[in-house]
């Protein structure tokens, strides 16, 4: 579980985050939502430790980031697995290379259960045959693959997406999402996902966190969502006539 | 920066590919252009020094003499270096950069890799080969001008090679080589600076390997000065 207390973050005199308080949860896909510039992918960042928060506290487990000690901090993010919006898969690397960077960097395991582990997890996210190749040559969606294999080869006890489904064809986009689910639900890992993409809210978000600018402005789940009358959600969600119907169909029981 | 790099060192076994990943890039690739150049220019000295002694009471082993001093004192050390200031610094510059863009880096960190140990310290290691390459330098500067004054006719080898044993002082060749353990400092930091703390997307990364080009080759020529007036001219 992380709880995230009272957040607030700024970049010059621009304040991205104005208090923010939210807990994701374990063994649940949580989703950060809400129109750019919004404060999506700063209150991410701030989760990963990339981003130091002025005010507020960010715990996982219990254990404050902010008052852990440099060692306790490179042992907690050896914990965290990340998905990445441009998979920034090594590009010097193999696809194999890549998903065994993390066990060859912070584990003492042998090259036999290394390659054990990255084939196994290789065949998890379906693409045992890609072993050799580089993520050059490999379509976007096998990339996004890769990075999901990097990040949960090593076990991770925090799962974080930034944009998953960006640039992928809407059949990639729903095998992208149910992987993260079963995965999340398989280990159970909190996965906290930062998205723009709607057909994500409906089909995984068992959390969801509306942020608008820099404040959390709704939260709940993907079935509150449709019966939610907050205006800033129902203006965000259900922008587009698709998903108007699909709501007002929900609100019908059909 | 500097501090950085050399905390929370990588893994050993992962630190040792790197290596010597870096020597084949940094080094080893290089080797074919600088032989290329050296000769060439070498040849040019010997044939500049030889068409300009047009006394004829000026002995002809001056031809020697002078490719050897221009190619061991400046050319091999100063000039390879400026060129290498291109050749290695654009690369060390965009690929880091690229990594940034692409948030390669960013991926090093989250998952708790000092990303400056990891792209920078395998890079100044590589680099403390580098007086190898100044060395096949100047022996090849030191052929090509042989080659250039016997095989066109300006000197004969006995001469040439009188010439370039003449007045040796071996306190040169250590000179030129603690310039060029600076110079190599110089080139695996100053663009590995560049492309790290970049920022923007691939227009960028073009732009920081032109600026990273410009400032390595002003601080060799800068040290370059500094050091000839320390060792040379005190």
């Amino acid at each position: 579980m992380i709880e995230v207390k009272n957040v607030e973050k700024s970049f010059g005199e621009s304040k991205i985050l104005k208090g923010v308080s939210t807990v994701f949860e374990t063994g649940k896909t949580n989703l950060i939502i809400g129109q750019s510039g919004s404060g999506k992918t700063v209150l991410l960042k701030s989760l990963l430790g990339i981003h130091k928060p002025e005010v507020g506290t960010i715990s996982f487990d219990g254990r404050i980031y902010s008052e852990l000690d440099d060692d306790e901090k490179r042992e907690l993010r050896t914990e965290i697995g990340m998905v990445f919006q441009g998979s920034a898969l090594f590009d010097s690397m193999t696809v194999a290379e890549n998903v065994a960077f993390p066990l060859r960097m912070f584990t003492n395991k042998s090259k036999p259960e290394i390659k054990e582990r990255v084939d196994f997890v290789l065949e998890r996210v379906a693409l045992k045959d890609a072993h050799h190749k580089l993520p050059s040559e490999i379509s976007g969606g096998m990339q996004k693959r890769v990075a999901i294999a990097r990040a949960i080869v090593n076990n991770p006890k925090y799962l974080f997406c930034d944009e998953p489904n960006s640039g992928l064809d809407p059949n990639t986009s729903i095998l992208i999402d149910n992987l993260i689910k079963e995965i999340t639900e398989e280990y159970n890992i909190t996965t906290v996902i930062n998205t723009h993409d709607m057909n994500s809210v409906m089909e995984i978000g068992e959390k969801i966190l509306f942020l608008k600018n820099g404040l959390k402005a709704w939260e709940g789940t993907k079935e509150e969502i449709f019966k939610t009358d907050n205006e800033a959600v129902v203006a965000f969600v259900y922008s587009s006539n698709l998903f108007k119907k699909v709501r007002e169909a929900h609100l019908k029981g059909y | 920066m500097l501090k950085e790099i050399f905390n929370k060192q990588t893994k050993w076994s992962v630190m040792r590919n790197l290596i010597f990943k870096e020597i084949d890039d940094l080094i080893i690739d290089s080797l074919g252009i600088v032989a290329f150049i050296s000769f060439f220019v070498g040849g040019v000295v010997s044939i500049q020094t030889a068409l300009n002694l047009t006394n004829p009471l000026i002995p002809k082993y001056l031809i020697g003499f002078a490719t050897r001093q221009s190619v061991i004192l400046e050319f091999a050390p100063t000039f390879i270096s400026v060129i290498m200031a291109g050749k290695m610094g654009s690369f060390i510059t965009s690929s880091i950069g690229t990594m940034r863009v692409t948030e390669q880096i960013d991926a090093l960190e989250v998952m708790g890799v000092n990303s400056l140990n990891y792209l920078v310290f395998p890079k100044i290691i590589a680099l403390l080969f580098y007086p190898f390459v100044i060395g096949i330098s100047m022996f090849l500067g030191v052929l090509g001008g042989w080659i250039a004054g016997v095989y066109g006719g300006f000197t004969s080898s006995a001469e040439f090679i009188n010439g370039a044993q003449m007045q040796f002082i071996p306190f040169h060749i250590v000179y030129a080589f603690i310039k060029t353990i600076i110079f190599a400092l110089l080139l695996a930091t100053i663009p590995s600076f560049h492309g790290y703390y970049m920022k923007g997307g691939a227009l960028e990364v073009g732009k920081a390997s032109t600026v990273s080009f410009v400032w390595t080759s002003v601080s060799i020529i800068l040290f370059n000065y500094i050091l000839t007036q320390l060792l040379l001219g005190s």
